[in-house]
């Protein structure tokens, strides 16, 4: 696994085994976020940048705990530091964008427990990509996400135009367009010569 | 919520009840959505996940009840992760030490218990606020509930995925499995199903009310 190379682990991330369609990770801002393209952009966006710190931290926190020999401390340090970098991106967006702070709403200290991010951490650390690995994987990780819910986004604002029955309004027609989602992203399977 | 004395032994089995059917967290409150959909690809995955999960709800809901007047409000929610956290590796290292196998087969997502909303959503919403014995009745009601979703989904995919139940097969030799429910894409399609069919319930209840 070690000698992946970092344009494989991008796209692999980011489109071979998507984060939201393929494995799971992060389905509530997928479901919560994904009614307008331009919130679902921004999302992406404060969840990808997130994703990106909270990897490098999380690179150097395994190294610390393999040198400290605590192995059984990793998933508490690791949402500790995820919870301080969401602070931190709260606290930036709300100096510089207050109108994009405000269309976030809840959403944004909700990335704490968005489980895309921890996901991550934990993936990169049991593939034991080294820091450059680790860089590619939460950058294409964070695009796969803003991918995934930007495309969702995009359907359901046709959707709403469309006339459907009423009983499966809401979460079950949106589940069903996710589950057709994910087997057109499983078109990509063959993607990077495997 | 009125309290009397008298009405105590209804209320508590309330408490347990309602996380079970009228608030279930998967199917009503669609919280917890990553694990539901991630795990359940086969029964006993499912019932595992369903089982870890209900364990940690019952010691963070205790454990958070008993602190409640000790935790400082501005802190609560760190130190609800943190007792969380705690219990999740408990959980973790229980799973390796019964199964690798099975520790194996649900990988990260043992670990990502931590950041299940249903948990941290019910030490905020419920135990920082009630006694300790309404708390336990609160997970149990919850844990429940959600293991009851998720064997759901684990039944439904498993059988027609894989045409075994808890790997013993079920149909005959000419059966063919259906792939698509093995696959991510399934499992979207059964939970948007289950919603569908609770949904459709739901509505043809109220025509029948309204009917009547």
């Amino acid at each position: 696994m070690v000698s992946e190379s970092h344009m494989f682990i991008f796209l692999n991330a980011c489109l071979i085994n998507n984060f939201v369609l393929s494995s799971f990770l992060g389905i509530c801002p997928f479901l919560g976020v994904s009614g307008k393209i331009d919130t679902a952009a921004r999302m992406g966006g404060a969840v990808s940048f997130v994703m990106f710190v909270a990897s490098l931290c999380a690179y150097g926190i395994h190294n610390a705990l393999v040198a400290i020999n605590a192995p059984y401390l990793q998933l508490i340090s690791y949402i500790v530091v995820i919870a301080s970098t969401v602070q931190l991106v709260e606290m930036i967006i709300k100096k510089f964008s207050p109108a994009l702070f405000r269309a976030l709403g809840i959403f944004l200290p909700l990335i704490t427990t968005n489980c895309a991010i921890l996901g991550l951490a934990l993936f990169q650390t049991n593939r034991q990509y080294d820091l450059f690995q680790s860089m590619a994987f939460a950058l294409g990780a964070g695009a796969g996400f803003t991918l995934a819910l930007v495309i969702m986004a995009g359907i359901r604002e046709e959707l709403q135009l469309s006339d459907v029955p009423e009983v499966i309004k809401g979460a079950a027609l949106t589940l069903i367009v996710a589950g057709v989602l994910s087997l057109a992203f499983m078109g990509f399977a063959g993607l990077g010569g495997h | 919520m009125p309290e009397t004395s008298t009405s105590k032994p209804p209320e508590n089995m309330d408490t347990f009840l309602k996380g079970i059917w009228k608030e279930n967290p998967v199917f009503v409150q669609l919280l917890g959505m990553c694990p539901v959909l991630a795990v359940t690809n086969s029964v006993i995955n499912a019932l595992v996940m369903g089982l870890a999960t209900t364990f940690v709800l019952l010691m963070s809901n205790t454990l958070v009840s008993l602190l409640r007047k000790l935790i400082p409000k501005q802190v609560r929610i760190a130190t609800y992760i943190l007792i969380i956290a705690t219990f999740v590796t408990v959980a973790d290292y229980t799973i390796q030490a019964v199964s690798i196998e099975v520790h194996k087969a649900l990988g990260a997502f043992i670990s990502l218990i931590v950041v299940n909303c249903i948990i941290l959503g019910r030490a905020e919403a419920f135990a920082s606020k009630n006694t300790l014995g309404r708390s336990v009745l609160d997970a149990l009601g919850m844990g429940g509930g959600f293991t009851i979703a998720v064997l759901c989904l684990g039944v439904v995919r498993e059988v027609l995925g894989n045409g075994t139940f808890a790997g013993i097969p079920v149909f005959g030799e000419s059966f063919e499995p259906w792939i698509v429910m093995i696959l991510p894409g399934g499992a979207f399609f059964v939970l948007g199903g289950w919603l569908l069919l609770f949904s459709w319930l739901k509505q043809r209840k109220k025509q029948t009310e309204l009917a009547a």
